[in-house]
């Protein structure tokens, strides 16, 4: 055998295409099971399709409550996560000082404990303080795991950015607010949007926190999870998984868009 | 504006405040507010007869999840379906990372990155959904064992005690796969970043000294991905751990941490249980991520 | 009385344990090509730093045109920087760029874009303004580093390692012409370097530095030929050096230390007899290179060192090679005297 150190083996090749399917089979099958005409079983194959389904959950007035008090709780905790994010990302991208790698460890906190920590103390909270749950608490528990992620992206970048480029600017004559307008703004720019995006599209699915800080508000997610265990509407909700992955899937590939990394920021050095 | 700027230049801690006031203020409230009232109500317990939270601090309650043999069954099978879930996880993601980070070129390079980036923020619940369809009796995977002519072989896994249950959708295997199939994108990036990193010489050098492929990826390539691996074992572990959508959505009767601090918290009303309850997959966690560091998994993120 | 461009007075530096600029004075006087010469870590960088206003002392002042700067941002300071890596902003033309400090400057855009291309053709690069920096070449980078700094008439160019990133003959070119550039210009080049050979042959002064000190400042001649110190000698001229002890053992020679150069040391057959008036050594070579023009002779000295002997090539000794005994010797007058602090 001829040594092609390029070539993967069989073995590798196969499980890397076997895997790759395996990740993506139960998404299409979703969207196939939304135009189903069967509407008691999970039957497969589907006996015919149908665009009826659609029409039905456009007629539920549920539906769509459900849909814009996600849309506004991910507007909302997008705006706070972009604001003080950033914030903590600039603070803590270059500067040395003391606490400096505690504070690196409690900005990454909600995300790499498990969600349901974040609740059940959310929720501990509101109990010892005697906060009703609202719009407002889900608008709080989302804002604080989307801040890590508009910090963790603005950060990445910031720290990519080489640190003589502030020294270059200011050397010709630019003070902080000119510099940040002029280089490091148009470098982080990108990021930042795809943090938002990122955000976005997280909060819009969330659904361990949110059950905690809920009360009887019903984000898109809730309302999904309850129709699970009544399986009435199957067809319904067969309708609406599909509305959820389309709604997250754009603000995430215009996230992967931004960071993409074969821009121009690589090669000049 | 300039002068401001000066100002600040010259004071650079107080530049530092400005900016970090704002998001250490949400934090100290918001989220580290709730951790410690969390913690601090772990310290109180639930009196039986009027259900009322006691506030004296106590250990009654830890004591109650120590001495339960219950609770300790749900640690410990928690924690058994996370162990398990990672090496599957790990063992499924290799060749994929593998393929996409030493051999995909190009348009296939980021075919595999999307492919692997975009089931990974789909919809979590519709993800769940679409796997309680999947392993449904009449589902398609039974579907498949049928026209594979497999279908004994099925009946022969559900009824396996432990593993097994009336469907794939009501067993531990189907929350097995479940798990395997949410996390696997976790453990898959930081393990193609890792291989990424291996630098293309040092496969040419084993190959030179006379290593063949497979010799070169055990001796090489392997160790110098176990920080990658160490990494994306971090998120499998500790997502597993702290789930309770899953095991409610698609399993067996059996309990999981996660369930048991919803179920505490909500119909039992017992917070002080539920809290104690969150603080064992934190003490894991931070138990499991010091095991991590040994193998460079910090490195790695 | 005309104050000095630049002036260091008892300053210091400290990162950590580490004592980057240990009580450092000097000048430097307007107009003037200012080499700072050192290895890795001297000292050097660091003090480039602090005229450019990126880092503060820690203790003493930086005097620019005999006013302390100590505070006073980069921005505020009339001095300009050409980075090592050129630092070029990717997200902005080759114009762009160097349009940069008059922008931030409130100039209006006409005549920025008059000045800006008044200095690519300052340094040859008239045509290519609307190029991205990733779209130039190593040489050329440098060349838009350059008109970048100097669009702001600064009355101080600082030039970190500038040309460490070019090749040999780009390099070469580029020294000439940024000193007939400092000429026409008349502004202070301020130039670290740790190549002795780009210190020697652009700077009108040369400071050396060395663990976080000035070692020796002087013109380059005065350099080469009087070092001052052990470290000078060995790092400016790569020449052998004797410290006291070692002194003492050589014949016809009083015992102070001293350096000489390689190429004022002659070898010869151990047999044949030494002239007045030199002082030698004897020894065995352990290995000759040949370098064109001539041979550098490693030869281990019976006295414990190994020295260099440069021999150029129409009197190389024939019939020695490695392994024969010789004896290296050199003018008295051509050892220079060595302070006996350094090493």
């Amino acid at each position: 055998m001829p040594y092609r150190p390029d070539e993967p083996s069989w073995l590798v090749r196969a499980g890397a295409f076997a895997g790759l399917a395996f990740m993506h089979v139960p998404v299409f099958i979703i969207i196939l099971y939304a135009f189903t005409t069967d509407d008691r079983t999970y039957g497969f194959p589907p006996p015919g399709l149908t665009l009826h389904w659609f029409e039905v959950a456009f007629a539920r007035s549920d539906i769509w409550q459900s849909l814009t008090l996600s849309l506004l709780v991910g507007f909302c905790a997008t705006l706070i996560a972009l604001i003080l994010g950033t914030l903590a990302a600039f603070a803590l991208a270059r500067a040395k000082f003391p606490a400096k790698d505690s504070l690196t460890v409690l900005f990454v906190m909600p995300i790499a404990l498990p969600g349901i920590i974040t609740g059940i103390a959310l929720l501990a909270a509101m109990k010892t303080w005697r906060v009703e749950p609202s719009v407002l608490t889900i608008i709080c528990g989302h804002a604080t795991f989307c801040i890590v992620i508009v910090y963790n992206n603005v950060i990445a970048r910031l720290r990519r950015l080489p640190a003589n480029w502030v020294e270059a600017s200011m050397d010709l004559g630019a003070d902080g607010l000119q510099t940040f307008r002029y280089v490091l703004l148009p470098q982080v720019a990108t990021a930042f949007l795809a943090g938002g995006m990122l955000a976005f599209a997280l909060s819009f699915d969330e659904i361990i926190v949110t059950i905690f800080t809920a009360g009887k508000e019903r984000t898109l997610p809730i309302w999904f999870f309850n129709e699970l265990f009544r399986p009435r509407d199957r067809p319904v909700t067969n309708v609406v998984a599909v509305i959820v992955i389309a709604v997250t899937l754009v603000p995430i590939v215009l996230a992967y868009y931004f960071t993409r990394p074969d821009d121009e920021h690589e090669t000049a050095r | 504006m300039r002068a401001a700027s000066t100002f600040f230049y010259r004071r650079p801690y107080w530049y530092l405040a400005l900016l970090l006031v704002p998001p250490l203020l949400w934090f100290g409230t918001v989220y580290l507010g709730s951790l410690f009232t969390l913690l601090a109500q772990s310290f109180y317990k639930i009196d039986d007869f009027t259900a009322q939270i006691v506030r004296d601090p106590t250990l009654d309650t830890y004591q109650q999840l120590v001495t339960q043999p219950a609770n300790l069954d749900i640690v410990k099978r928690t924690v058994f379906m996370a162990i398990c879930v990672t090496i599957a996880c790990a063992i499924i993601a290799l060749p994929i990372a593998t393929y996409m980070a030493r051999y995909a070129r190009g348009r296939v390079k980021a075919f595999f990155y999307v492919g692997v980036m975009l089931p990974m923020w789909t919809s979590y619940l519709v993800k769940i959904y679409a796997w309680r369809l999947l392993l449904a009796k009449e589902g398609i995977v039974a579907w498949c064992f049928g026209k594979l002519g497999l279908a004994g072989l099925l009946d022969t896994l559900l009824e396996t005690p432990g593993v097994g249950g009336p469907s794939l959708s009501s067993s531990y295997l189907g929350m097995f796969i479940v798990f395997v199939y949410m996390w696997l994108p976790f453990m898959i990036l930081p393990m193609a970043a890792a291989l990424e990193r291996v630098p293309g010489s040092l496969i040419q050098a084993s190959a030179d000294l006379g290593a063949r492929p497979s010799q070169t990826f055990r001796n090489v390539v392997l160790p110098l991905a176990i920080p990658g691996i160490a990494a994306g074992s971090v998120f499998t572990f500790s997502l597993t751990l702290g789930d309770y959508i899953i095991p409610s959505v698609v399993g067996a009767p059996g309990y999981f941490i996660g369930m048991m601090v919803y179920v505490q918290q909500g119909t039992a009303g017992n917070i002080p249980l539920a809290a104690a309850f969150s603080v064992v997959p934190i003490l894991l966690i931070f138990i499991y991520l010091s095991a991590a560091k040994r193998f460079g998994a910090f490195d790695a993120l | 009385m005309v104050s000095s461009a630049i002036e260091f007075k008892n300053v210091s530096r400290v990162y950590g344990e580490v004592r980057a600029v240990d009580d450092v004075s000097f000048a430097i006087e307007s107009g003037e090509f200012f080499a700072m010469l050192g290895p890795s870590g001297s000292g050097k960088t660091s003090c480039l730093r602090l005229v450019a206003g990126f880092d503060s002392p820690g203790s003493g002042q930086v005097l620019l045109d005999g006013a302390d700067v100590s505070g006073v941002p980069p921005y505020e300071r009339n001095v300009n920087t050409v980075f090592q890596d050129y630092a070029l902003f990717p997200h902005m033309t080759v114009l762009e760029n160097v349009a940069y400090g008059p922008r931030v400057r409130g100039v209006s855009a006409g005549e920025r874009a008059t000045r800006a291309r008044a200095m690519l053709e300052l340094v040859q690069l008239g045509a290519l303004g609307e190029r991205r920096p990733a779209q130039l070449s190593g040489g050329q980078r440098q060349r838009v580093a350059l008109a970048r700094a100097l669009i702001n008439r600064p009355k101080v160019l600082l030039l970190d390692e500038p040309l460490g990133a070019l090749d040999l003959k780009l390099r070469e070119e580029m020294q000439i012409e940024l000193k007939s550039l400092q000429k026409k210009l008349g502004i202070t080049f301020v130039y670290v370097t740790h190549d002795q050979g780009e210190a020697l042959s652009m700077a009108d002064r040369v400071a050396v530095f060395n663990k976080g000190r000035v070692e020796q400042l002087a013109a380059p001649r005065e350099l080469y030929l009087r070092p001052a110190t052990a470290f000078v000698a060995r790092f400016v001229g790569s020449a052998n050096v004797a410290d006291a002890k070692l002194a003492a053992r050589f014949a016809g020679w009083d015992g102070e230390a001293f350096a000489i150069r390689a190429e004022n040391v002659t070898v010869q057959g151990e047999n044949l007899p030494a002239s007045t008036d030199v002082v030698s050594a004897a020894g065995s070579v352990i290995a000759v290179q040949f370098h064109g023009a001539g041979s550098r002779w490693q030869v281990q000295l019976d006295a414990g060192e190994v020295w260099s002997a440069w021999v150029p090539d129409a009197r190389s000794p024939a019939d020695l090679a490695v392994g024969a005994r010789v004896r290296l010797s050199w003018p008295r007058s051509a050892a220079v005297p060595l302070a006996s602090s350094g090493n």
